[in-house]
């Protein structure tokens, strides 16, 4: 038998658009996969799928080789945590942390009353508000709004947790602060889950294997190691932040060792200045936190970004950069 | 608070018991907070919280407004097919659950169920349970309103014969059937005008100036607006007698008089509707044209002005509705000389029992109004997409320059408002002997040809509109509850928007056509009830259910249709969300629900006037009979009884905003 989720061929449209073509993956007991994908690729709506909102045009969801197109939404156990929280107003803290919490239809009694308020309290120091029970949620920040959000969503004890880019309505410090929060909680938890990005680096920081999603398609489902250092094409390779890509002369031309057996994708770190190197124009550069990125004009044609150490006098750019390509920052796509 | 500037304002006005005579009003005094949006918005106490480790304080709820929730936020950036697809006409309408998050898609989805909310539901169905709920206030409108008015313009073509249009060709005629139309746009047409002129610079003043005392002023220029036409029309006619504080100006029973209460209502439906958009105008683009060169002339013209446009033409058509169909004004004020068609039908059917006459005068009536609706309507939506757009709303301290619209203010609410609400006061004190409580002394009383005394009479009026208050409620909870759906599919949408016209129908439909509709065919087997004192709650109930709808409908509305469906993902069933979710939203629209049923019903002459046995007459019913009635005394009675119908009418608007948010306000 097979355990956690399996998505099988799914379809989701809207009217004529098809949203999510034919999408299979599947998420084992603990484990952390990622949709990445641009806007528009379908990622959400196969999360909204995963969760029952949206209704399947075809294929199938599944848990533990059960399908579960006839279960409804609040009996899937999938809490879907999403990008606003969506935290209840009316409620407050702790109300909202513990709506999952109550979903039997027992009365409630004084003692299972005080074993919910300190499973409350208890999830609540798990994402760092320990306190916060009684605060009315306007008190709460973006980033203690998310916590808060998160704790309601492990309250209810979810087989799977879904989460629909729980951290891009946040800035960029809380956000890397919070990935580290989602991070440990979810394997303290052991809690397997899907989590929608469109964020490269989130994606790498938190998912033990990852989904890239293109109009609706699955490019490539894999670890992240693998994932960046054989990206399944250009596309994939284009989305992870490689370029530009050079045809194997063009590679050699720039100092790669040999000739490649297909087309090199240069990664940020692929191009580097070198003295030795083969020397090209500069046609701009931009200073960067810590240094220079020279935008280069390479042999082929094509534009390329080179890091540089040196701080360039504003508007006076060096006219050629010597540069050669550093294989450790490239990779080699197969001929398609 | 985060300041001054940004306050949570009031949903969008946009409704009120028909003009005829049922006053109170959606806009009228809306508690500050009865905001359709979770009051989120701006509303962090900066100083109170806790360190997050990064340091950043995002505000959540500015957030969740940028990211596609309620009324605020417009189609997401990336809309796809699904963004846009909501419900037309409403707050949120068209905002997916994905709209303006990073999604492609929003809820507009090809779903199954046609009312199945996303989400909410899990996989559509359930569409029994919102058809269940919609059945019975449709049923209840059908027989209670769409038979008695179609009956009742039947009437109109049918004599012994059979079918003929002799009796409507003969009104139509009759050079009295034009005069009393172009009368009646007249009014409505000068009375607009006056409202709009005096209503933008006050809208200006109490929505986007800030001063001490605002609030206290915003609730004092709504107050007249609730109400009882009766109260109003015997408050003016206490200024413009003979005897009066303006008898000099011999305006009593004259064209002027009649607008300038026409415009006493309705100066607030032009503050609050239009002031509620303004106040969430983005200041930047007056800015910006500023600093462009324009001056504060041009800014205005070219600028803000097309800003309000929807604001505007959507007050403008809700006024012309009021004063075209206004009636308790007209009766009392016009006396014998002036006339209107709604007066007009009161006068054919009570005093000349000509049916065919009164039957094709309100046909005519129907046109007018229903094409003031239609404008309303298209406006009102067109507005609710302007609103969406914009964010919280801001204000700046008065300046020197803002003198025109004080000055404009000011005199309105001296000269306009104050000034019958104190002569009316001062009036009821003056006895033969002198100032005094004569008047309400003589209250107790059967004087003159009452069959009851006033006190009587408030008490049946009591009676009344608690039991029509409960009516309005059940139906209007029911009604907003459907409407508030998100139906995924097009033609449940197109079933939601017909049922959403069909049920802010009684607010075109004059309350005299409904009153003498329910006289004449509810006198018979199956539904004889000529008898029942039921036939008035039910039809208060009827001309009170816009209203409460309209008051429900926005807070229901504003729900993220994301929170459905969190709850449901957490495990939550759809009966639990209802629960737990729907009604504490509800709750907070519904304090004022009440009070509005409840004012608009204890002041409502229209329906009331042909429904109201001789014997158990309303409040309302005994003062305009007091007022018709020759003598000093029975106008200090109709004076003192006045004074005590409008104290109740504000004492439960007051008690209505005293509890409305405070039994929603946990946050």
């Amino acid at each position: 038998m097979v355990s956690g989720l399996q998505v099988a061929d799914a379809v989701v449209r809207y009217g004529p658009v098809t949203a999510v073509d034919g999408v299979s993956l599947d998420v084992a007991p603990g484990e952390v996969v990622a949709l990445l994908g641009a806007s528009g690729s379908g990622k959400s709506s196969l999360l909204r799928a995963v969760a029952g909102l949206e209704p399947l045009a075809g294929g199938s969801v599944s848990w533990d080789g059960d399908d579960l197109a006839e279960v409804p939404v609040h009996k899937r156990g999938f809490v879907v945590m999403f990008q606003d929280g969506q935290l209840f107003p009316h409620l407050s803290v702790a109300g909202n942390v513990g709506y999952g919490l109550a979903k039997d239809r027992d009365r409630p009694t004084r003692r299972s009353q005080q074993a919910k308020a300190e499973r409350v309290e208890e999830l609540l120091e798990l994402v760092g508000l320990g306190g916060y029970g009684p605060r009315p949620i306007t008190a709460l920040s973006g980033g203690q709004a998310q916590r808060v959000a998160l704790a309601r969503s492990l309250a209810a004890d979810p087989k799977l947790l879904l989460l629909d880019e729980p951290l891009s309505a946040l800035d960029r410090g809380l956000r890397e602060h919070l990935v580290g929060v989602l991070d440990a909680t979810l394997r303290a938890t052991g809690t397997p889950a899907l989590y929608v990005t469109h964020d490269q680096d989130e994606a790498f920081a938190i998912a033990d294997r990852i989904a890239v999603l293109a109009d609706g398609h699955l490019l490539q489902l894999a670890d992240p190691a693998t994932l960046w250092r054989h990206p399944a094409g250009r596309e994939v390779a284009g989305f992870l932040g490689y370029g530009p890509f050079l045809d194997p002369s063009a590679a050699s031309a720039l100092g790669w060792p040999g000739t490649p057996d297909g087309s090199v994708a240069v990664g940020p770190s692929g191009l580097v200045s070198d003295l030795s190197g083969t020397e090209v124009r500069v046609l701009d550069a931009q200073p960067r936190r810590g240094g220079t990125e020279l935008t280069v004009k390479l042999p082929d044609g094509q534009p390329a970004s080179v890091l540089t150490p040196d701080i360039t006098t504003h508007g006076r750019p060096p006219a050629v950069l010597a540069v050669r390509l550093d294989p450790s920052g490239c990779t080699v796509l197969a001929t398609t | 608070m985060d300041g001054d500037s940004h306050r949570v304002t009031e949903p969008a006005p946009d409704s009120r018991p028909q003009g005829s005579d049922s006053r109170p009003s959606a806009q009228s005094s809306l508690p500050p907070v009865q905001s359709p949006l979770p009051p989120v918005q701006g509303s962090l106490p900066k100083g109170t919280l806790a360190p997050d480790n990064s340091g950043a304080r995002v505000p959540f709820g500015s957030k969740a407004a940028e990211s596609g929730r309620g009324p605020e936020s417009g189609p997401g950036a990336e809309s796809g097919p699904g963004v846009g697809s909501g419900l037309a006409g409403g707050p949120g309408a068209g905002v997916g659950p994905g709209a303006g998050s990073r999604r492609g898609v929003g809820s507009g989805s090809a779903r199954t169920g046609a009312f199945g909310r996303t989400g909410a539901t899990g996989l559509g169905g359930h569409t029994w349970v919102w058809t269940a709920a919609a059945v019975l206030p449709a049923a209840f409108l059908a027989v209670f309103f769409a038979w008695p008015v179609a009956a009742l313009v039947a009437r109109g073509f049918v004599d012994e014969t059979g079918f003929t249009l002799a009796g409507v060709q003969a009104v139509l005629a009759a050079p009295r059937t034009w005069r009393i139309v172009y009368q009646t746009l007249a009014q409505a047409v000068v009375g607009t005008v006056f409202s709009l002129g005096l209503g933008l610079p006050g809208a200006y003043l109490l929505y986007r100036c800030r001063f001490p005392g605002r609030r206290a002023l915003r609730a004092a220029v709504s107050v007249p607006f609730v109400l009882p036409t009766v109260v109003v029309g015997v408050a003016f006619q206490s200024l413009l007698a003979p005897h009066g504080l303006l008898g000099f100006l011999g305006l009593q029973e004259s064209f002027i008089g009649i607008v300038a209460a026409l415009v006493f209502f309705n100066y607030s439906v032009v503050v609050r509707t239009v002031g509620a958009l303004w106040s969430r105008l983005d200041p930047r683009a007056e800015e910006a044209a500023r600093t462009l060169g324009a001056s504060r002339t041009r800014v205005l013209a070219t600028v803000t002005l097309p800003a309000l446009a929807p604001a505007i033409a959507s007050a403008a058509a809700l006024v012309f509705l009021f004063c075209a169909s206004a009636f308790g004004v007209v009766l009392v004020l016009g006396g014998a000389s002036y006339g209107t068609i709604e007066t007009e039908i009161w006068y054919q059917t009570t005093q000349l029992l000509d049916l065919p006459a009164a039957a094709a005068l309100s046909i005519l009536q129907l046109v007018i109004v229903s094409a003031s609706l239609l404008v309303a309507n298209i406006t009102r939506a067109r507005q609710e997409r302007a609103l969406r757009l914009s964010g919280n709303p801001v204000d700046k301290p008065l300046r020197a320059s803002d003198w025109p619209a004080v000055v404009v203010t000011a005199t309105v609410a001296l000269g306009l408002l104050l000034l019958p609400l104190g002569s009316l006061v001062w009036r009821s004190f003056v006895t033969a002997d002198g100032l005094g409580l004569g008047n309400y002394q003589a209250l107790a009383g059967n004087a003159g040809q009452l069959t009851v005394s006033v006190w009587q009479a408030l008490a049946n009026s009591l009676v009344i509109a608690a039991a029509a208050t409960a009516l309005a409620l059940v139906l209007g909870l029911l009604v907003s509850y459907v409407l508030s759906r998100r139906p995924a599919s097009a033609p449940g949408r197109r079933v939601l928007r017909t049922l959403d016209a069909i049920f802010m129908l009684p607010l075109g439909v004059s309350a005299v056509t409904v009153g003498f509709g329910f006289l004449i065919t509810l006198n018979r087997p199956p539904l004889d009830l000529r008898s029942s004192w039921v036939l008035i709650p039910i039809a208060q109930a009827m001309v009170a259910l816009p209203l409460v709808v309209r008051t429900l409908l926005p807070t229901l509305r504003a729900i993220d249709p994301r929170l459905h469906e969190a709850a449901a993902t957490l495990g939550a069933s759809p009966a639990r969300i209802v629960a737990t979710i729907d009604l504490p939203f509800a709750l907070r629209g519904l304090g004022l629900a009440l009070g509005f049923a409840f004012a608009t019903s204890l002041g409502e002459f229209g329906a009331t006037s042909f429904l109201a046995r001789p014997d158990r007459p309303t409040l309302p019913v005994v003062i305009f009979s007091l007022i018709g009635r020759p003598g000093a005394a029975n106008f200090g009675m109709a004076m003192a009884a006045a004074v005590v119908l409008a104290l109740l009418t504000a004492a439960v608007m007051a008690v209505a905003e005293w509890i409305g948010p405070k039994e929603v306000n946990p946050w």
